[in-house]
């Protein structure tokens, strides 16, 4: 029998037998529903998502009018910054690149970001973000947002002022390590709405909070007071990317609207970010190394399906690298990168990407 | 999206997936996800309506190339005298009855 080539979920190529190659699909999809608590795939779709892989194409796409919005965390940095961003390093200015991707690229949306990409540290150069949001929203005509994450790390010692609740739990502290997450969470609700709000005074049309909760569920809390705020003051377009596939209870006993915060999957995570009033949401599904990639892309499509059918807001999905059933490396290779796209959209049903 | 190299990730998701921007109409099925937070059927819907065009022609470059020059809402290639940036966003706003927050400014 004939070798099916996909990759393992670092990347590597692998080979699979058809049969194992549909219980690599159907293994994943039971993953989701064991963990995820969502419902399987149907087998039309395990059908369709074993074509997708045992086509021998070197890339894939998604049927003529299934097309969707592309939305891009991270900012343009992926071109003028460093490794960290997975940036190639172009002597390019952020405003330069901005129009790289509206007219060379042809993003339907693009952003603006710092390179450090975090809230905090934009604070004190916030004329300098906004200057850059400005030149763009003159010369571009694709909806322009300006993106960064909580980075709810950079508010506990050594970086911040805070008594870092990693320290405290250690040493069982648990409520010390609780009152420092609560002063943390209010600090950085403080610099999202800070910066959000000079944004909505140039005419940003949008603004992302990315990785939202990487800390946990205090983390989350933060942004989603934060957007209720904006999404009652402001005109902008509020956009909550996750961090990872479930919350984190890292304070463990934190609400929203009488819905607990701690353990909620993406399909709950919508659902109290609808209810703050945000525009698009942006679920993460996780990608496991030591998985194939059909194992990966299968469980990931599963868990966004159900969020998807449940949200009333576009649901652009993750879908980089690490996350989406995409593998965790930095230059992702476009035959499962792209297998990996239409699967989100044909059957994962979101809006964008 | 999620983060990667731009050929790896960006460029790779465009093909694969994307509407198009300013090529098609990808710009004005955003807008309208981002003002009215609408689902992808009904804002792919709600433009094709304004446009006066099939919802198989909203990420067809053959059709939207032209059709873009016509309703001067902004060109993917550099045609001397089309509506540019900030320009082109007021004739969207008209035509798609939606509100740009930049053009409060003007």
């Amino acid at each position: 029998m004939s070798k099916i080539r996909t990759r393992m979920g670092d990347g590597y190529v692998t080979e699979l037998t058809l049969q194992e190659l549909r219980d690599d699909l159907v293994a994943g999809s039971a993953d989701a529903v064991k963990r995820g608590k969502v419902p399987p795939l149907e087998e039309n779709e395990v059908d369709w998502l074993a074509d997708l892989f045992a086509n021998p194409s070197r890339i894939m796409g998604v049927d003529p009018g299934r097309e969707v919005v592309l939305t891009k965390d991270g900012s343009v940095n992926t071109l003028y910054s460093a490794q960290l961003s997975s940036g190639v390093g172009l002597p390019l200015s952020r405003e330069q690149c901005f129009r790289v991707f509206e007219r060379a690229f042809c993003f339907d949306t693009m952003e603006i970001g710092h390179p450090d990409y975090s809230y905090k540290p934009v604070k004190p150069i916030v004329a300098l973000e906004a200057t850059g949001v400005e030149q763009a929203l003159l010369t571009a005509i694709i909806p322009v947002f300006y993106g960064a994450m909580p980075n709810f790390g950079l508010y506990a010692q050594p970086d911040g002022p805070f008594p870092n609740p990693a320290d405290l739990l250690p040493r069982g502290e648990v409520e010390a390590a609780r009152e420092a997450q609560m002063a943390m969470a209010g600090a950085c609700k403080a610099d999202m709405l800070y910066v959000s709000r000079i944004m909505a005074e140039v005419g940003a049309d949008g603004i992302n909070f990315d990785t939202t909760a990487s800390t946990g569920d205090a983390e989350f809390l933060a942004v989603l007071e934060t957007v209720e705020e904006l999404a009652a003051t402001t005109d902008l377009a509020i956009e909550v990317g996750m961090a990872a596939e479930f919350v984190l209870g890292f304070h463990g006993q934190l609400e929203y609207r009488g819905k607990r915060l701690a353990g909620m999957w993406p399909h709950q995570q919508v659902k109290v970010v609808e209810e703050a009033g945000a525009h698009l949401f942006g679920p993460v599904v996780n990608t496991n190394s030591r998985r194939s990639v059909p194992w990966n892309v299968a469980r990931a499509v599963t868990i966004v399906k159900e969020c998807s059918r449940v949200a009333t807001i576009p649901i652009h999905a993750n879908v980089g690298m690490g996350v989406g059933g995409v593998p965790m490396f930095e230059v992702p290779p476009a035959d499962v990168l792209t297998r990996a796209s239409a699967a989100m959209v044909m059957i994962g049903r979101v809006d964008g990407l | 999206m999620g983060t990667g190299d731009p050929y790896g990730m960006s460029i790779s998701h465009a093909l694969a997936s994307g509407m198009g921007g300013i090529r098609t109409t990808g710009d004005l099925v955003a807008r309208m996800q981002l003002r009215k937070k609408m689902r992808l059927p009904q804002a792919k819907q709600y433009v094709a309506d304004k446009l006066k065009v099939g919802l198989d022609d909203l990420a067809d470059s053959t059709v939207m190339r032209g059709l873009r020059q016509e309703l001067d809402i902004g060109v993917i290639t550099a045609v001397p005298g089309a509506r540019k940036g900030i320009e082109a966003k007021r004739n969207i706003a008209e035509l798609l009855d939606v509100e740009v927050p930049c053009l409060k400014r003007l």
